[in-house]
């Protein structure tokens, strides 16, 4: 017993004078996994124009019904994608978002995926609500726009907080107005032409809690 | 009682000593115990993280060195939740005891040797005892008390039983404790401290008495109820022991008195085995270096020790705490007793 204690002793001393292996985040921070599902990002072709057509088949796969996409007719002269439809709005619920990557694999342009960033605390439950640009990745200069920030595509939590709060109204969170905009009944954006084997998922247990 | 004349007040003595010269020693002893114990806090968290490999505080100050300060900003303005069921006055005065009880034994330790200031003697303990290492086993004795009255008080199965454990603890290893210092005693003839500490001017009382100082510093390890004998707040077991219902300051009290028996037992095991405030005895030119520095760097040896000891091993079952008490130690210290004096008394009839 004796050995095994002074064994024991010796070790804790050695790793007593060995580099300690902390991470001194948010001053130090290393890149996330390639396949980190963090927040999401929406991605451009390589010529600017959105991959996002606006089919909602995002909101769809959503488990959690956290997507909320408000599609609009592209203009034939200035296109924003590619398709016959856009995003004109594109909003996540961060706080009821799981992260599962489902929209990422629903979608059919790979427009959205699920990003690095994983940094989505905030002092205002509005903020969490991610708007299309704080989603969409930057142009020209995506690197640029990235900034210091080695992980962060898009909008830098910080700068989310320095924009002027309620400039624009977030669906997402807003359910009165979605209620109004979707004809008068209490559902969750985006359930509508959800797959019928899966109807408990369109109202979460929680959602009058919520509001 | 005494009544003193107005005019003689300051020559009033109490023992060898002025009684304004103890007040102001008591003091500074009460505060540096104080501020030894919260960098205690620090130095154990530094300690554990470093052994795990983290950096442990460094946000507050440089280096986190002013987090003992937020802690205890945090202790006292966090809310005093107490139990309905509560005895009030126990619960209440309880901590204090914890507290007070570590830090009398510190009266007697010599942290330096008598100095002789214009005439006057200069001792470097508050009372200067001829039979101080009975009056330190008489009040380390008391902090069962402590643990004792916080643990019935509260009025919490939980703390109950982490008291009755904590008390059968201590008064188990108070035994072992005592039997490990007496060869100290022989060896040196006398309870005074600074005689203890004057007899090993020439070879520590570690060196003869290796078998003497091992059993002290287990016995103090389990009277401070540091890892491995943990038992009385075994986290896992009881919530946190005999101070489960204590929160804030109050909570802090106990904290603070369990840092400071560290100092306390780190302290005694240093005047009794390592020759308190004397130099190596090897290298005559480590002199210069004033004597309670020396006093000081031995007991903080002594207290990384026993972090370094909490954060490698596991926590003792009961049983076998009790086992090792009773059965491994006890009978070890009355060996000790029995070789040492036999030792002795060869020598001196030869």
């Amino acid at each position: 017993m004796v050995i095994e204690i002074v064994k024991g002793m010796a070790f804790t001393l050695r790793q007593l004078f060995r580099k300690p292996i902390t991470l001194q985040w948010p001053e130090e921070q290393k890149p996330a996994p390639a396949r980190h599902r963090g927040r999401h990002i929406l991605h451009r072709y390589d010529n600017g124009l959105e991959r996002c057509i606006g089919c909602e088949l995002c909101s769809g796969a959503c488990p959690v019904g956290c997507i909320y996409v408000e599609p609009a007719e592209n203009d034939p002269a200035n296109p924003v994608s590619p398709g016959e439809r856009y995003a004109r709005r594109y909003e996540i619920n961060l706080m009821r978002c799981i992260f599962c990557g489902y929209c990422a694999e629903a979608c059919p342009t790979e427009a959205i995926t699920l990003g690095p960033r994983f940094e989505l605390a905030d002092y205002r439950r509005e903020r969490t609500v991610a708007t299309k640009e704080d989603l969409l990745e930057a142009w020209p200069n995506f690197a640029a726009a990235r900034g210091p920030n080695p992980r962060g595509a898009g909008a830098d939590q910080r700068g989310q907080a320095a924009r002027a709060p309620g400039v624009s109204p977030r669906l997402a969170w807003d359910e009165d107005e979605l209620i109004r905009r979707e004809g008068g009944e209490r559902t969750v954006p985006g359930n509508a032409g959800l797959a019928p084997h899966v109807p408990s998922v369109a109202e979460p247990r929680h959602h009058k809690r919520d509001r | 009682m005494t009544i003193v004349p107005p005019a003689d007040v300051l020559g009033y003595r109490i023992g060898p000593d002025y009684w304004w010269v103890i007040l102001v020693k008591a003091v500074i002893i009460v505060l540096f115990l104080a501020t030894a114990a919260a960098y205690s806090t620090y130095a154990e968290r530094k300690v554990a993280a470093h052994i795990q490999l983290r950096i442990g505080p460094n946000r507050v100050g440089p280096i986190g060195l002013l987090q003992p300060a937020a802690d205890a900003v945090k202790l006292l303005f966090k809310e005093n939740v107490a139990p309905a069921g509560r005895d009030r006055l126990l619960y209440l005065i309880a901590p204090g005891f914890a507290a007070a009880a570590a830090i009398f034994a510190f009266a007697v330790i010599p942290v330096n040797g008598t100095q002789t200031v214009d005439g006057y003697q200069l001792h470097w303990d508050i009372a200067h005892l001829n039979v101080g290492l009975l009056y330190i086993l008489a009040v380390t004795s008391l902090g069962v008390y402590a643990i004792f009255l916080g643990g019935w008080s509260a009025n919490s199965k939980y703390s109950l039983l982490g008291a009755l454990r904590s008390s059968a603890q201590l008064i188990s290893y108070e035994m072992a404790v005592a039997f490990a210092l007496m060869g100290a005693i022989i060896l040196s003839q006398s309870l005074d401290l600074e005689q203890i500490v004057n007899a090993q001017h020439h070879v520590w009382f570690v060196l003869l008495q290796p078998l003497g100082f091992l059993l002290y510093y287990l016995g103090a390890l389990a009277e401070t109820n540091r890892l491995p004998f943990d038992l009385p707040e075994a986290e896992t077991e009881l919530v946190a022991g005999y101070h489960t219902e204590y929160s804030g300051m109050r909570f802090g009290f106990y904290f603070l008195g369990e840092y400071i028996n560290m100092v306390t037992v780190s302290a005694i095991a240093t005047t009794l085995f390592l020759g308190g405030w004397l130099p190596l005895p090897i290298i005559d030119r480590l002199w210069f270096i004033p004597g309670w520095i020396w006093f000081l760097g031995k007991v903080t040896l002594l207290i990384f020790v026993m972090m370094w000891v909490r954060w490698t091993l596991p926590r003792l079952r009961y049983d076998r705490l009790m086992n090792l008490g009773w059965k491994v130690m006890l009978p070890l210290g009355l060996l000790n007793i029995a070789i040492t004096g036999a030792v002795v008394a060869v020598k001196a009839s030869t």
